[in-house]
């Protein structure tokens, strides 16, 4: 169950509780983020929309142990991650994120199966085993038989589909999604989205992704929007209701 | 190391530049190892010196002579064990650039004084009986292809005007101190006297002692030049080693012309390879910054780039000694004797090897801090 008013039941798997952000610049504090509240469980898929500045992505690099908030909570599968020193933050996002960007981001240098390997060479997996999971993420994204590709043997469609494998290689808590398809024409983009959706549907993975299509969005289970530093529930929630049951 | 085919995977994402860089690498080592190389053979005379010998010359230039009758007089000297004298003979074998240097030796004290010249007891014995007898360096030997029994025409420049005086090659001299001079040719002094100008004879190029202890050489050394002050032929005598290094100073100050070259080289590559490593680091800020986003430690991208420029290090230095070792010898047989033995020792190989990785670390690191420190959200945002 999604909800924004801070009245989330105290186990849900992320809790973002009076969450500030505020940046400054040239002399001037800019708040992007004021007393945000958040809860998402396990199995959510949740978009985040809104226009251009409005903090979407410093709500995502926040979620992600990225960035610190100025002020506030956030909580996840009861890490406080909020007070975590540098070296510990990095060890929880190894283990509990996993990251999906817009433009792939993989490493040119490294094959598909390589950069599909990168998580787990932070993890005591040996060779073989790392082996068996790449080849499972990348079966999960139908790219098996590319896996002996580099990025620039592939198309865009695809480079996302290896980033997702990454992305999912180490069996990570929660997903978080920075415009997926914002590099992808339609085609691409929807076979993105039907694979973001399986993994929510097949896999019960938790997904929060910022997005400036709507058609994209709708996919979700409940879209939030942010104004003015706020999360707004709107749109047609599709299968979870807005503080509701699925 | 599950992490090598990330970090072989970066560095030859630029081949060229890898090629380039690893190149500069392999040029300063090489230069490194010849100077070196050159520099340790300026400076050996004067590091295998022995401790307990003093070379006595005229004080006014080595090329003045020296009285034979002082031979004696310093011999009475309390601390002086034996005394040997030499006369340069400045000779051509067949073209001037066969250089090589020739001396005429006193046969009765000669290895009394530099014993670790070492002759076969058979040959010396020739040799002493033969006045037109010669002895000549292994090294010399080998070069001309000398075997004993040959007749060796040497054509004089200071004795006589251009006449040839033959030798016949009865032993040859190994040094039994590593690196010692194995470049010499002997020749008994009587045999230079008989053949000398009325107005020469009598003399000598200069004379060897040696002491019984190496404590004595200041006190023998003074009461020497002391003995000799205010005569026609005043002495400078100094412990082998200060003889052999004032002698290198002729050339100039090799030492410091070396090392002043030396530091340059290596600053300039430190500065090549240290902005090599930065643009490498700065094209890919974006990548290492996804490599701390999905949980690589600020710890781990330093290791990286150390890492990379170790390696470029490594390769380079190995590449540029390997080529030192090939060409090295080549170039001492084509300077034909004009330098003393040019030796690639394991402790230049070692020093070399070190500073280029030395160079690697310091290279790598500023970057590398860099990259550890970069806040992955500004990184991410530039991508």
């Amino acid at each position: 169950m999604i909800r924004v008013d801070g009245t989330g039941k105290t186990n849900s798997l992320i809790q973002v509780r009076g969450l500030d952000k505020t940046y400054r610049r040239g002399g001037e504090e800019i708040q992007v983020l004021q007393r945000l509240n958040l809860d998402v469980d396990k199995g959510d898929f949740v978009a985040f929309m809104g226009p251009s500045g409005s903090g979407k992505t410093t709500l995502l690099n926040l979620l992600g142990g990225l960035d610190v908030p100025t002020h506030g909570s956030i909580t996840v599968a009861g890490d406080e991650i909020t007070h975590m020193s540098g070296s510990k933050l990095t060890d929880w996002r190894a283990r509990h994120v996993g990251f999906i960007f817009q433009m792939y981001n993989l490493i040119p240098v490294l094959t598909a199966f390589q950069n599909v390997e990168l998580p787990l060479l932070l993890t005591k997996l040996s060779k073989s085993d790392r082996r068996k999971h790449v080849e499972t993420a990348l079966g999960v994204v139908g790219l098996a038989e590319r896996m002996n590709h580099y990025p620039r043997q592939l198309s865009g469609g695809q480079e996302q589909r290896v980033a997702i494998a990454r992305a999912i290689v180490a069996d990570p808590t929660f997903l978080l999604c920075d415009e997926p398809t914002g590099d992808l024409d339609r085609k691409s983009a929807d076979e993105i989205m039907d694979l973001i959706h399986r993994l929510v549907k097949e896999f019960g993975k938790t997904v929060l992704m910022v997005t400036h299509d709507p058609v994209v969005a709708r996919r979700a289970d409940l879209t939030l929007h942010l104004e003015k530093g706020l999360l707004v529930e709107s749109g047609e929630p599709q299968g979870v209701a807005a503080g509701g049951a699925a | 190391m599950k992490f090598r085919g990330l970090i072989f995977a970066n560095l030859f994402r630029k081949k060229l530049r890898l090629i380039l860089t690893i190149g500069s690498f392999a040029v300063a080592l090489f230069l490194f190892a010849f100077l070196a190389v050159v520099k340790g053979a300026f400076g050996r005379g004067a590091d295998i010196a022995g401790a307990d010998r003093l070379v006595i010359i005229n004080r006014i230039s080595i090329i003045q002579p020296l009285p034979l009758s002082y031979r004696d007089k310093i011999l009475r000297i309390p601390g002086v064990k034996a005394i040997t004298h030499n006369n340069w003979f400045g000779g051509v074998y067949q073209d001037e650039r066969n250089f090589f240097p020739q001396f005429a030796i006193d046969v009765e004290s000669q290895r009394q004084v530099l014993p670790e010249l070492v002759v076969p007891g058979d040959q010396w014995q020739n040799f002493v009986k033969d006045r037109q007898g010669a002895i000549a360096g292994a090294k010399t030997a080998k070069r001309f292809g000398w075997k004993i029994g040959d007749r060796i025409p040497i054509k004089t420049t200071l004795y006589g005007s251009g006449s040839s005086w033959e030798f016949i090659l009865d032993g040859i001299y190994h040094s039994e101190r590593a690196g010692g001079d194995e470049s010499q040719f002997w020749f008994q002094w009587d045999y230079l006297e008989e053949k000398m100008p009325q107005s020469f004879k009598g003399n000598v190029g200069w004379y060897v002692l040696k002491l019984d202890s190496p404590d004595d050489a200041v006190r023998v050394a003074k009461a020497i030049d002391d003995m000799f002050a205010n005569s026609s032929f005043e002495t400078k005598t100094e412990t082998e080693s200060a003889f052999a290094a004032s002698w290198v100073k002729q050339f100039g100050n090799i030492e410091f012309l070396i090392l002043t070259i030396g530091t340059v080289v290596f600053f300039t590559l430190l500065l090549v390879t240290g902005n090599t490593m930065a643009i490498s680091v700065r094209e890919r800020i974006g990548e290492l910054a996804v490599l701390k986003a999905i949980g690589f430690k600020d710890r781990s991208i330093l290791f990286f780039v150390l890492a990379e420029s170790l390696t470029i290090a490594l390769f380079g230095g190995l590449l540029g000694l390997g080529l030192a070792a090939l060409a090295i010898p080549v170039l001492g047989a084509a300077l034909n004797g004009l330098l003393p033995t040019l030796i690639l020792s394991p402790a230049i190989l070692s020093l070399g090897l070190a500073t280029a990785l030395l160079v690697g670390i310091v290279s790598g690191l500023l970057p590398g801090i860099g990259a550890m420190r970069m806040r992955v959200v500004n990184a991410l945002r530039r991508v």
